[in-house]
Order: structure tokens, then sequence, then C-alpha cells
């Protein structure tokens, strides 16, 4: 294929993927731009021209271990959701727009860490960038010579080109807010893109290969199964082959979280925490559709082409030699996607670090202070994007200068044991309070020493010093210091040693040192947000503690230098209002210091915007006895949680007590009520009618008879007043328990033969019957005229509401151990089921009674039911009783 | 003149053969009913000018009472008035809230319950 052709078919994809940004940008709030899909597709930015072309270079030379890179991603899946919601939403809170501004913020806003973690990063990527370069520049020799490639490096131009471009689509679609934490969505939208180009075409590719270069997997697997080292390419390779798997899916593990690139589109990328839900089966679908057909490529490499050639570009150089070149393009256009979609994250994560993390707080931060929000603007973009163009540029020269003996899958791997440095710092920093920056710091150092000990010297030496054998040796002779075999495993390959030793030793001394130091309030206030993440989520602007003095007026200038007056009036209105803050307020308090904060951590990076902040306040250090009251707070807190929640509990308990009782009482308020209004009410019944009557009898002229009936009415209306006031009386004494009772040992049935005597005129003038059979002796222990009382009472509502001449009234009296009982039984016209609950109550009188009012006060039954249980027995009226009334009451025989 | 027709409700005997007295002294057309129901049964058939009516009563209450009567077309022209022993202001002002015309409290006055009525009947 000529140059021509190819060049021609890259600035045409190039052209596309600016198109397909403007437009996302353009339709920021589409759905095609937002969903879980294109979140998990940018995901897929893992794959690298590393996963394109690299796996089956190593699977044709090595076998199934480069599954191990992928196999860590998705073991690792279901804790990444987990950690991802909490950084996801701390990240959020905070506006962080890298992992270094995160690592830095958890340390509270160190800025020597920040530093680090940035250079560590531009360690670990640049190479990894120059990598994806040759990649590019490779491949692009392979299909436009028309034949064969033999690596030899040499300088091909149109690769600076196309860095070049790529430079300028990241500088242009990256910087267009100042806000680093606000999303790019054209950016996402073509990553997201291309992880489905590049899927698809390694897919086509294949299944191309497998099923039309070859019959199959089947066929492939017998051809392949013959040559020599056929065994060892399909093994496991024993128990220490064991551990390098291990190692390796250790490091991938590490690499999803803490590589650069995965964190911005995971984190800073992230619209919605909900499309973790998708990510978590989707992403791993991909990643295993990816590698399905590595195997059978790299056998059909190893079968059909030289061994003299790359194994990398045996997906590029099948279908040249089968001279299907529409194919061929397929596949490195494919390739080409796959490395601008991995340049583009790492440029803009990595530029995003070096403006926030290193320029601009060791820099620039006095340049910025004095300038004017236009100006800032300018220059915070005008820094990111002369990062953008730096970073490629020397990714570029490193890849002329020292890529050309390395392969990607280990150059691909180095960079992950660079990266995996930060594990220490990041997830124990998520999970453990104790963790310090110094501790972070000097961890992370030792950690890229021993790296470099154990993968660059061998390299360096081997260049340098060829006939130097201390590699093998060890240093000074001590074999137990040899690089590749530290402490004698000689069973590792270098990266796996290089990472168990570094990671080790980084997080010991990360421990140690976070041990032995004990940080600042600061550190430990973040440590505290970050561990305790639920606790501190509604604080936000209040968790922060901080002491000092500053006024309103100075940060409101300072935000207006980066922020513009606009957005910052805005922001303090919606900060006062939020917290019901005066606008007229001088003095700042830690709320606001924090917030403003925030707003600044976005353009410029948590530790400028520390610097920054605390020029324009004079901030006093918490002193040790605070700081200590922090720590054992935090220590304490698990133990005081336990013991507040059980107090609380026991205050709910309490407060339920407390709200019956009150309940209780406000019943009880209302019944008393209640009883004086019908108190009052029963009480002017006859007042009323005996002064009607008495005014009615001032009439000279009214016939003595009928005068005579007034005169009556006039006396039972005062003796209905008198029984009235007795009762009630009565029923107050017994209420508030001060009648004496005076019990003796009395036979029931002789007091009950006294009752029906004193009611036996009534009934015989009603000709109502009373029955009384059983009259044996039954002692007991009560107040006779009280019981007495009972009884009468009892026997009168049964005559008033029986029949005349048909009534029937019958007594029993029984024997029951403890106590004796005594049943009335009528054959009246018995209570209404609705009317059973109540008639104890006072005043209270059924609504079925006659037309003619009953002569009772309402109070008779009040009155027995007092009577009754102050001698510790029971009332009750048969509830099951159908036909006319059952009233029972048991009386115990010892008091 | 035409004898005016008074209804007294009220379940207390004694309060209504004095009031029954003084009216028919008075040269009113007295019915007596014991009851709400009973008193819609008369106010049906006598149409009475004005009804004196007790609230607490077994039964229909004077409220309901009330009530009925408002309902009723045909008793537009006759006035209410409670007489009641619930004397307190916020039962008075239910009572009149309720359409009542006028509301006497128990114990009363008959001189005086006479003379509003006569007022009220112009």
């Amino acid at each position: 294929m000529s140059n021509f052709a190819v060049g021609l078919a890259i600035v045409c994809y190039l052209a596309v993927l600016f198109i397909l940004a403007y437009f996302a940008e353009k339709n920021q709030r589409s759905k095609w731009v937002n969903n879980p899909y294109v979140y998990t597709l940018s995901l897929a930015v893992y794959c690298t021209a590393w996963t394109y072309y690299g796996s089956v270079g190593i699977a044709s030379s090595s076998g199934i271990s480069f599954l191990a890179v992928y196999l860590g991603p998705v073991i690792a899946l279901p804790l990444w959701i987990v950690v991802m919601r909490k950084v996801i939403r701390i990240s959020k809170q905070h506006k962080i727009s890298s992992i270094a501004d995160f690592i830095s913020m958890r340390y509270g806003n160190n800025r020597l860490l920040g530093a680090l973690v940035t250079l560590t990063c531009l360690f670990a990527i640049i190479p990894y960038i120059s990598l994806q370069l040759k990649a590019v520049s490779e491949t692009f020799s392979l299909i436009s010579s028309n034949g064969s490639y033999e690596a030899t490096g040499f300088f091909d131009d149109s690769t600076f080109y196309i860095a070049l471009l790529i430079a300028v689509f990241v500088a242009f679609y990256g910087t267009l807010s100042t806000d680093t934490s606000k999303h790019k969505k054209g950016i996402i939208a073509t990553v997201a893109m291309e992880s489905i180009l590049k899927l698809s075409f390694f897919l086509a590719i294949g299944i191309y290969i497998t099923f039309y270069l070859f019959d199959g997997t089947t066929d492939l697997y017998n051809q392949a199964s013959l040559q020599e080292n056929f065994k060892q390419l399909t093994s496991f390779g024993g128990l220490e082959n064991g551990f390098n798997w291990l190692f390796t899916i250790c490091l991938s593990f590490f690499a999803i979280f803490l590589l650069p690139r995965q964190f911005h589109v995971a984190v800073v990328e992230n619209d919605n925490e909900s499309d973790l839900r998708k990510a978590i089966w989707l992403f791993p679908l991909y990643l295993l559709l990816f590698n399905f057909f590595v195997i059978f490529i790299a056998w059909a490499g190893n079968i059909s082409l030289p061994d003299t050639v790359n194994h990398d570009y045996y997906t590029l150089l099948l279908p040249l030699q089968a001279n299907n070149y529409g194919l061929a393009l397929l596949v490195f256009i494919g390739g080409f996607t796959t490395v601008i979609s991995m340049i583009v994250v790492s440029t803009l994560a990595l530029s995003t670090m070096v403006s926030n993390n290193i320029v601009i707080p060791y820099g620039f931060i006095k340049t910025l202070v004095e300038g004017n929000p236009e100006e800032n603007t300018k220059r915070i973009k005008n820094i990111r994007r002369a990062a953008i163009f730096l970073l490629i540029i020397i990714a570029y020269f490193f890849y002329i200068r020292f890529s050309v003996q390395l392969s990607l899958y280990s150059i691909g791997l180095i960079s992950f044991v660079i990266i995996a440095q930060l594990a220490p710092s990041f997830f124990l920093g998520l999970t453990w309070r104790r963790g310090t920056a110094r501790g972070a710091e000097i961890g992370i150092l030792v950690g890229l020493a021993v790296v470099f000990y154990t993968l660059f010297v061998p390299i360096i030496s081997q260049a340098a010093l060829p006939n130097a054998n201390f590699v093998e040796d060890g240093l000074f002779g001590y074999s137990w210091l040899s690089p590749t075999h530290l402490f004698g495993l000689d069973y590792l390959t270098p990266e796996s040693n290089a990472f168990l030793w570094s990671i080790s030793f980084n997080t010991l001394t990360f421990v140690t040192f976070s041990l032995r130091t004990k940080g600042n309030y600061r550190e430990r206030n973040y440590a505290e947000m970050f561990v305790n993440h639920e606790n501190y989520g509604n604080l936000q602007e209040g968790g922060f503690i901080w002491k000092g003095e500053a006024y309103v007026a100075d940060i409101k200038r300072l935000l207006n230098r980066f922020l513009g007056e606009q957005r910052t009036n805005r922001a303090l209105r919606l900060f006062n209002k939020k917290y019901n803050i005066s606008e007229t307020e001088e003095r700042a308090d830690a709320r606001l210091i924090n917030f403003s904060e925030k707003l600044l951590t976005g353009s410029i990076g948590s530790a400028s915007a520390k610097i920054l902040l605390s020029s324009v306040s004079k901030e006093t250090p918490i002193s040790l006895v605070e700081v200590l009251t922090i720590l054992e707070e935090s220590k304490e807190t698990k133990a005081s949680n336990k013991l507040l929640k059980e107090k609380s509990e026991e205050l709910a308990a309490m407060a339920q007590q407390l709200k019956a009782a009150n309940e209780e009482l406000r019943i009880q308020d209302k019944l008393k009520d209640e009883f004086l209004d019908t108190v009052a009410h029963e009480l002017k019944t006859p007042i009323t009618s005996i002064k009607a009557t008495s005014e009615v009898l001032e009439d000279e002229g009214m016939p003595t008879e009928l005068r005579n009936r007034f005169l009556e009415n006039i006396n039972r209306d005062s003796d209905r007043l008198d029984t009235l006031i007795h009762n009630i009386l009565d029923l107050e004494k017994l209420s508030g328990n001060r009648s004496e009772l005076d019990i003796d040992d009395h036979d029931m049935s002789k007091t009950i033969q006294k009752a029906i005597k004193g009611v036996e005129q009534i009934a015989l003038k009603k000709e109502v019957n009373i029955k009384f059979p059983k009259k044996e002796k039954m002692f007991a222990a009560y107040d006779e005229d009280r019981i007495l009382q009972v009884l009468t009472n009892l026997l009168s509502n049964s005559l008033k509401f029986t029949e005349p001449h048909s009534g029937k009234i019958k007594i029993l009296l029984e024997d029951l151990d403890k106590e004796v009982l005594v049943t009335i039984k009528d054959n009246g016209k018995g209570i209404p089921d609705e009317d059973k609950g109540y008639i104890f109550d006072k005043f209270y009188q059924s609504k079925n009674q006659n037309v003619k009012k009953p002569q009772g006060s309402g109070l008779g039954l009040a009155i027995c039911k007092k009577i009754v249980e102050s001698h510790k027995g029971t009332i009750a009226v048969d509830k099951e009783c159908k036909e006319g009334t059952r009233m029972i009451f048991s009386i115990p025989k010892q008091q | 003149m035409k004898q005016k027709k008074i209804l007294i409700v009220d379940d207390e005997p004694n309060i209504v053969m004095s009031l029954e007295y003084a009216f028919k002294k008075k040269d009113f057309e007295v019915f007596i009913a014991r009851d709400g129901t009973e008193a819609l049964e008369i106010s049906d058939r006598e149409r009475p000018d004005l009804i004196l009516l007790d609230i607490m009563m077994p039964e229909m209450d004077g409220y309901e009472t009330l009530k009925r009567v408002r309902d009723n077309k045909e008793l537009s022209h006759t006035k209410v008035v409670f007489l009641s022993a619930k004397s307190k202001e916020k039962d008075v002002k239910k009572g009149l809230k309720m359409g009542a015309d006028s509301y006497m409290t128990k114990p009363f006055s008959i001189k005086k319950v006479i003379s509003d009525i006569e007022d009220l009947l112009g």
C-alpha cells in the first residue's frame, strides 16, 4: 500500500475524531453522550496497543500468561465498584481532577506528595506513551512498505506528525474549561467510539484468521500442536510460574485503580454513580471478547510466519501475507485508534497533574495571585497546553532514543510496576487513618528505588558495562543482593521480582513512618474525611477543622482572580444561602475557607488552593492538645459510637415511656374535664327545674292541684340533687383511696339477702321475681355496707330494665377457692353490645334507655366498680350473654 | 291575632311542665316532645312558629334535630332557639353557627325566656 493512501486514511480518521468531539461537546446533555455504555466503553481505554498487538506477541512466545493482565481487573471488579464509589464521592465533593490530587488531598493537600505522585506517573507513563508511538510507527511502515518488516528503528517523520496532531487534539478539547474537574464530553465520546472500533476490528481479524485463513479453532489447534514449543505455550508452568501469575494479576489489579488514565475516565469523568452497575458486567465482557482470539492469532502466526518477524505484529502481518490489504488497513486503523485513545487520555490526565501539582504550586502561584481573571484563565490553559505538547514530545524522543529493544509487553509491565508504588498510600489511605504524608512520600521513594535497582540497573548495566557481572552475582558479591533475584528468589520474572520487593518495602516504610510521625492536624482531618467518608459526607464544609482569622473580602478578591467576578458572586451567594450567613458578614469561618478551597481546587489543584488560601488568612495552628483530642476522638469514635447508640436507644425507650405517660395524663385530664362538664350539666338540670318551677309558682291564679304537683316536683328535684352530690363525693372519696373500708369477715349469702330485702318493695310493686336459690354460708373479708351498696345498685338496675309482671332476676353465689363470685342475671332488655365496654364509665348511660330519663345519676356502676376494685376484686358484664343482662363480680376471701 | 305555636323539646319532664304552664298562660299553643325524633314528627304535623330545643338528649340530640329542621323546606319560617345547660362560650358559638336563631342557657328565668321569644316572633 502506498504511503500516501495510509497517510490519507490516518488524516481522514483524525478528522472524524475532531468532528465527533465537536458534536459531543456541543450536545453535552444528549443521551448519546451521557449513558452507562459510554462510561463503560471509556473504561476500555485500559486496552492499549499492548493488548492489541503485544498480547499476541507474548502468547506466541510464552503462552497464556498474557491473560493475567486482564484477569486482574476482572477479579478486582466487585471490589473496584465498592472502592470506586467511595473515591468518586470524595472526588466529586472536593473537585478532585487527578490521582495526584486525590492522594495529595488525602494527606492534607501536601504539595510535595502531589508532585511526587505526578513524577511517579510521569516515569510510568511516558515510556508507555512512547511505546504506543512505536507501535504506530512500526505498523505504519509495515503496512506502507508492502513487505515484511524488520525492526530497525529508523527515524520516521510520519510518527512525529501524528504525535503532533494528537497533541493538538488533546490541547484543544482537553482545555475548554479551566476547571479540570469539569467533564470533557468530546474526548470521552471519541474514546468510547474508539473502544468500539478497536474491539470490532480485532474481532474481525480474529474471525478472519481463525475461520478463513484456517479451518476453525480445531484445525488451528491441530496444526499448532505439531510445533515444538506447544506444550510450554499451553501450560501454566508449575508452582513457581503460579507466583508470576499471582503477581501479574495483583499488578493489573492495582493498575485498574491507579493508572492516571483509568482514574481519569473512571472517576473524574464519571457522571453518575449508577453507571458503575453497568460497568461491573460489561467491562469484564469487553475484556473477555478482546482476548478471545489472541491465542488463535498467536498460533496462526507461529504456524504461517517465519520466526524472524516481530511476533507483536502477527495481527497485521497475517492479512498482509494473505494479500488482504483492506483488512490489513482496518487492523492498522484499529491499532491506531487504540493508540490514540490511550495517548489522549493519558496526556490529558498527566497534563492536569503537571500543571496542578508541579507547575502552578511550585512556580506560578505568585504570578497568578497578581493577575486578573482573564489573564489567569489564559495562563492556566496555556500551562496545560504546554504540558500536553511537552509530554508528547518527550514521549516521542524517548521512543526515538530508547525503546527500540523493548517489547510492548515488558514496557507495559514496567509501567504497571511503577504505578503500583502508589498503591499503599492510595489503598491504605482510604482505610487507615493513621497514614501520614511523610510515610507516603518515603514509601513511594523507597518503592521507586527498589524498582530502579531491580528493573533498571540490569538494563543499564547491560548497556553500559557489558562485562560487569554483579547482576548475576549480586552487589558486592552478595548473591542475595542480585537485582533480578533479590533475597534468593530465583524463579520470579524480573517484573514480578521488582513488584514483590518494591511493594513490600514501600508498604513497610509507609506503615513504619506513618506510625512514627504524627502528621499535622490537616492530615488527620482529611484522613478522617477519606476513611470515614460516610460520616463526613453531610458535613463537607463543616467537616474541615480550621482555626484562624480571615476576611470575606480577601477571599472574594482571591476567588475573583480565578473564577471571575460573576462566578464568584454566584458561588458566594449560594454558599451564604445554604448556611444562612448574612451577606454583610466580614469574617470568614472554616466553612467558607473550605468551600473556597474546593472552588479553587478544580482550577489549580488542591495543594495550590491551600497555599493561596493560607496567603489571605492568618491560620492559627491548632495546638497539640487539640490535635491529640482529634486523635483520641477518632480512636474513640468506635467505642463512643457504640455507647452513644446504647444511650440513644435508652433515651428513645425513655421518650417512648414519657410519651405514653404523657398520653395517659392527657387522657386523664380530658376525662377529668369531661367529668366536670358532665357533673355541671347534671347539677344544672335539677337546679333549672327548681328555678323554673318556683318562678311558675309565683302565679297566684294557679289551681291548688297543679300547685301541689309543682311543689312535689321541687321536692323530687332537691332529692335528686342531694343524691347526685352524695354520689359524686362518694366516687371521689373512692378514687382518692381516702375512703376507709371497714373490713371484716362476713357471710356473703347473708349480705345478698339483706340487699334483696332492700329492694323487695319495688320488686313486689313491679311484680318482678328475685330468686336466690343457694343460701350456703360463704365467708369473705369485706366492708359490708359497701358491698351492700354494690348489690343494691346492681339489683336496682335489673329491676329498672326488666318488664313488669314477667321480670325475673336470679342471683348465684359461688365459691372459687380464694374468692367468692356473685352473679346477677335478669331477663330484661339487656345492654347493647356497643355499650358493654363503657357501662362502668362515669355518667355513661345507655343511649337505648327509655325515652323517659332513668332515675339514676349515671354514677352507679362507676361507684360499684370502684368499690369492688378497692376490695381487690373484679366486676364485669358478661359480653356473651344474649338474653337479658348478666353482671358478675368477685371478692377475695382474704384482703 | 292568630295563636303562636311553640314546640318545647326537652327530656326533663319537670322543666317542660313549668315551661308549658308559663307559655300557655301567655296564650301560646304549646306542643311537647321528649327527644329529637318526636320533635320532628310534631314539627311536620304542626309547623310550629318556634322550637325551644334542648341539646343533650338521648337518641337524636339538639344539633341533629336543628339540622333536620333546617333541611326541611316546609319549616322555613320556623325559628329555633336552643335552651341548654351547655353554657360555655364555645357552646353558644357552636349553636349559633349551626343556625339557631338564639341561644339561651340553663338555668333560666322563665320571664326572660318568654319576653325574648316574643321579641323574636315580632
